[in-house]
């Protein structure tokens, strides 16, 4: 064999292993858990659920009309969602809305959980069987979803939120959302 | 306050090791001995900070420290001490830390036994081992820190997964990782000889109990989960051909393909670029399967947490490590094709051991194009699909079967020069009681109507364990006689992995092809028949553990109308988040075993039960776990054993062992 | 045979036993692939008219139906979307649960997927999806007193 050939022969596995990591380059930009919510643009769907503080009165979409609005999927029995309520709480302080929906819960452990930890929510959906989660597409808690002032859904955060997320993501849609009520 | 001087252990742990790998490398290239001095103190400080940072984890564990995120998501108070201390890689960032952490006890394990090596070689293979590192302690840091904090504190964790709440379990993944990363010694080896440009024979006798050691965890590693697959996930199942598993059984394949690469090396000193390519992929091949499992990018059951920024990472690390030791490879191989080394005729063992190479090599890469394909299509935007189970079974096991006929022979084939007589008189032994084995099979095959794919399996067993006894019988003989055994650690091991082997195709074949099972829907009092058993549900009753609660169902069992066993299968609650997993209630352990387990409540007093009978199952298992004694046992051979080298003289340039 | 025409003959023989393998390979690839489809995938008509093919999605809570003491369960399937009504004789697994992901493996027989096997998904996310519990239910012989069965033996 000529030296030439057998150093193609040698740079066979290089090649390859190149190939390979291309591919799964691409497969990780494909990566199913990276697709947008398809909700999104779309209305909040259709729901009516029992509050969690006041079992008589009922939550339903239109709570999220007249200014932009983030919704919280959350649970007493979700450790990740302890590690998000702090920034849930400092959010909250400035002023920002935020609908809660306790998701697969029971009733008295959730409020423990508000007393213990404090309360962000400005008013909070109980769905304890989680059957509207599965209208809004959750997969689990913690989930965000960022909805406009006429209630179309803006934006979705699977996930904790943390102060990167809140910094780099959720405030500039927040602002968006913002202004462009202030023009319309 | 431990678990922040964890994490402060964590980082300089990751200083040191970009030490050791400067020192290490450019030490060596330098002939600096300075540096090259450093190499040994700066291992043993790697090893002390990831052990601290380790001890803090547990630590926080143990004392149900939940200001600790990662403990708060993965135990409870409720959770006993022997899991609290599993659950340390119960998730992803723990598992990663142990990762790291055997990483580096490798590191020390190779700094500790090659004292007797040349200096430079030693620092490279540190220096190399160092890079590893720094890369999987970068990951862990940048990606996947585990001592991340949460505040408020919650007052009680979310527990630790309940399928992962076994003994098997608990220990399966330490085995499996001492085996993946332990590849990463051959690597290091091999990457070491070619920066240094010598690869003789004396570095095939360095590398080969290294590449034993890893290979026998990554053997004892896939046993147990797949025990554990049998009696815990799979409803009896035992192999599935998920990608996770697969992810293992590729550096299995190529492991002992290097082993056998190894021993022609050592001994005739060719093969030697083939060697180094091979040590190159099977740590690859563990970088890739690290890849598959925490990217999410293929449809697995096992998959751990999707996060695509992880993925990424490894991607990149798998691309640097390959990319940089191939990049070394292209650059030094020819190099060492110059030195070709003995020259043997067609019918030699070289021959064989070749083919042994070519059957592993081809069965590993049938196993990676099904398990890589979905992604490849994906890739391209085409669809998201998955291969499934028949694909391997159609593919890998006719690839492998010449394997089986192969491996009989190639053990007595003399090295360089062999005469098909002089085989056939070495082989008449074996070759009699094959002849015995087979009509026996045959004999029972047609009276049992076996399917044809049992009938072949069943043969080859009978050869493959038949002529792995020929070398100790002869040895025991030789010794009756009043000669000297003549026999060593190395093949008496060979033996053992061979035979080891026979067991577990075996075991394979016939679980496979002559198992049942059936599901039933039970009420207490009812019988159900099934491969001459007859299964009766006795009654329930509640049952507890200390974080679950649950239903035992007692079963009587009777073998052609005669009671035969009593077993009980549980159904275990582990609350809100967490849900339930069953106890399967199994008999046997010889010729077959007999599988119960509790389904589904259908209401009405009923439940759904599943029944297995899977005849010699048990020697799937027995034989992987022969095969790891067969490893075990090559370790003591005393060519691997340390001596310090003479310190003045040339470097061995190789000869044959004493 | 010299050995520069004994390399060249192995060699060729590695090539050739690599090369019909890989093809073989490839061919049975073509036999044996699933597809994945998602529920909305189905709704566009993307499934396969005929054999079998995966379908992945959460069990839509409150959608399992079982007539007491039958082996065959009736669910729904979501990807938040659209809904796939599934149907399934055997062992349910461990993991199986409402707003749990499962990924069913069979066919479409006039709208309903009539599965043959049923995989949970298994392996710590980064948010375990919980299940509507009676654990602190008092505990009656016989049954369980978790939610998993619970749920789906709700009539």
């Amino acid at each position: 064999m000529s030296a030439v050939r057998t150093r193609l022969l040698f740079a066979l596995p290089l090649a390859l292993i190149g190939t390979l990591v291309l591919i799964g380059w691409i497969g990780l930009k494909h990566n199913p858990s990276r697709v947008p919510s398809p909700l999104i643009g779309k209305p909040a769907p259709v729901f009516s659920l029992p509050r969690l503080r006041h079992p008589a009165l009922r939550l339903t979409e239109r709570v999220f009309r007249g200014r932009p609005t983030l919704f919280n999927v959350w649970a007493s029995w979700c450790v990740t969602c302890v590690a998000e309520h702090r920034v849930l709480m400092s959010l909250a302080g400035r002023g920002v809305r935020i609908i809660g929906l306790d998701y697969q819960d029971h009733r008295r452990a959730a409020l423990a959980f508000l007393h213990r930890y404090g309360n962000p929510y400005r008013a909070i959906a109980y769905d304890p069987r989680g059957i509207s989660a599965m209208n809004w597409g959750v997969y689990g808690t913690p989930e965000t979803f960022v909805l406009g002032p006429h209630g179309v859904i803006r934006g979705k955060i699977i996930g904790p939120l943390t102060r990167r997320v809140v910094r780099r993501r959720l405030l500039p849609l927040l602002r968006r959302l913002s202004s462009s009520r202030a023009r319309a | 306050m431990i678990p922040q001087l964890g994490l402060l252990a964590l980082i300089l742990a990751l200083f040191l090791s970009l030490l050791l790998c400067y020192c290490g490398l450019w030490g060596a290239h330098r002939d600096d001995p300075r540096l090259m001095g450093a190499v040994r103190p700066l291992t043993a400080g790697l090893f002390a900070f990831t052990l601290f940072a380790y001890g803090a984890l547990t630590w926080a564990f143990v004392t149900n420290d939940f200001m600790v995120r990662y403990v708060a998501e993965n135990s409870s108070t409720r959770l006993p001490l022997f899991y609290r201390i599993t659950a340390v890689w119960g998730a992803h960032e723990g598992s990663m830390l142990l990762w790291i952490f055997i990483l580096v006890v490798w590191t020390a394990a190779v700094a500790w036994f090659s004292r007797g090596l040349p200096r430079p070689f030693v620092s490279r293979v540190l220096g190399v081992l160092g890079l590893v590192t720094a890369g999987f302690l970068a990951f862990s840091l940048l990606t996947s820190n585990p001592f991340v904090l949460v505040f408020p504190v919650p007052h009680q964790g979310a527990n630790l997964d309940p399928l992962l709440q076994d003994p098997f379990l608990a220990i399966h993944p330490p085995m499996l990782y001492m085996g993946y990363v332990g590849m990463s010694v051959a690597f290091a080896f091999a990457v070491a000889a070619l920066l240094g440009g010598t690869m003789d024979q004396l570095w095939a006798r360095w590398t080969r109990p290294w590449t034993i050691a890893a290979w026998m965890f990554l053997t004892a590693g896939i046993v147990l989960g797949s025990y554990w697959s049998y009696y815990v996930l799979g409803w009896g199942g035992w192999w599935f051909w998920d990608p996770v598993e697969n992810a293992s059984f590729m550096p299995w394949l190529v492991g002992a393909a290097l082993i056998h690469s190894l021993a022609v090396t050592e001994k005739r000193g060719v093969f030697k670029s083939w060697t180094a390519l091979l040590a190159i992929t099977a740590f690859s091949l563990s970088l890739l399967g690290t890849f598959l499992v925490r990217s999410g990018v293929l449809i697995s059951v096992h998959a751990f947490a999707m996060d695509p920024r992880r993925g990424m990472f490894v991607l990149a690390l798998l691309a640097f490590m390959t990319g940089a030791a191939l990049t070394i490879y292209l650059w030094r191989a020819p190099y060492l094709m110059q030195d070709r080394g003995g020259a043997f005729r067609l019918f030699s063992r070289e021959t064989f051991l070749l083919l042994n190479n070519v059957f592993l090599v081809v069965g590993a890469a049938t196993v990676f194009i099904g398990t890589l394909y979905p992604l490849f299509i994906e890739a391209f935007g085409l669809q998201k699909l998955s291969v499934g189970p028949p694909y391997f079974d159609h593919v890998f096991i006719p690839v492998i079967l010449p394997l089986f006929v192969l491996i009989g022979v190639g053990p007595f084939v003399p090295w360089v020069s062999g005469r098909v007589g002089d085989l056939l008189r070495r082989l008449r032994w074996p070759l009699l009681f094959s002849a015995v084995g087979w009509t026996l099979v045959l004999v029972l095959a047609f009276a049992r109507s076996w399917p044809p794919l049992t009938a072949v399996g069943v043969l080859l067993s009978v050869w493959v364990m038949i002529t792995a006894l020929r070398e100790p019988a002869a040895a025991v003989w030789r010794r009756l006689k009043g000669r000297t055994a003549g026999w060593n650690a190395s093949t008496i091991g060979m033996s053992i992995a061979h035979f080891g082997l026979g067991l577990a195709i075996l075991g394979i074949t016939v679980s496979t092809t002559l198992s049942v099972w059936r599901d039933d829907p039970m009420h207490v009092g009812k019988a159900f028949r099934m491969a001459g058993f007859t299964f009766i549900l006795r009654g329930y009753e509640p049952a507890r553990g200390p974080d679950w609660r649950g239903t035992a169902a007692r079963f009587l069992i009777l073998h052609h109308g005669r009671p035969w066993a009593r077993t009980v299968s549980v159904k275990k609650n582990f609350g809100p988040g967490l849900g339930s997993t069953t106890g399967a209630g199994i008999v046997g352990g010889g010729l077959h075993d007999v599988f119960v387990a509790l389904g589904n409540n259908l209401g009405g007093g009923r439940w759904s039960v599943r029944f297995r009978y899977e005849p010699m199952v048990i020697f799937v298992w027995l034989g992987g776990l022969v095969m790891a004694l067969g490893a075990f046992v090559a370790l003591w051979d005393r060519r691997y054993r340390w001596r310090r080298l003479p310190p003045p003289g040339p470097t061995p340039g190789g000869g044959e062992a004493p | 045979m010299t050995p520069r025409r004994q390399r060249m003959f192995m060699l060729a023989a590695m090539i050739v036993a690599v090369g019909a393998s890989v093809f073989f390979a490839l061919r049975a690839l073509h036999g044996e692939l699933l597809y994945y489809l998602t529920p909305t995938q189905v709704a566009e008509g993307r499934a396969p008219t005929s054999g079998n093919f995966r379908l992945g999605g959460l069990v839509l809570p409150g959608s399992v139906r079982r007539r007491p003491g039958s082996m065959t369960v009736r669910f729904v399937l979501t990807d938040g979307h659209h809904s796939i009504p599934v149907v399934f004789t055997g062992v349910l697994p461990d993991l199986f649960r409402p707003g749990q992901g499962v990924v069913a493996r069979g066919d479409l027989v006039k709208g309903t997927f009539v599965a043959n096997e049923i995989l949970a998904k298994h392996g710590p996310g980064y948010h375990p999806p919980g299940i509507h519990s009676r654990y602190n239910a008092p505990h009656i012989p016989g049954s369980l007193p978790g939610g998993t069965t619970a749920l789906v033996t709700r009539p």
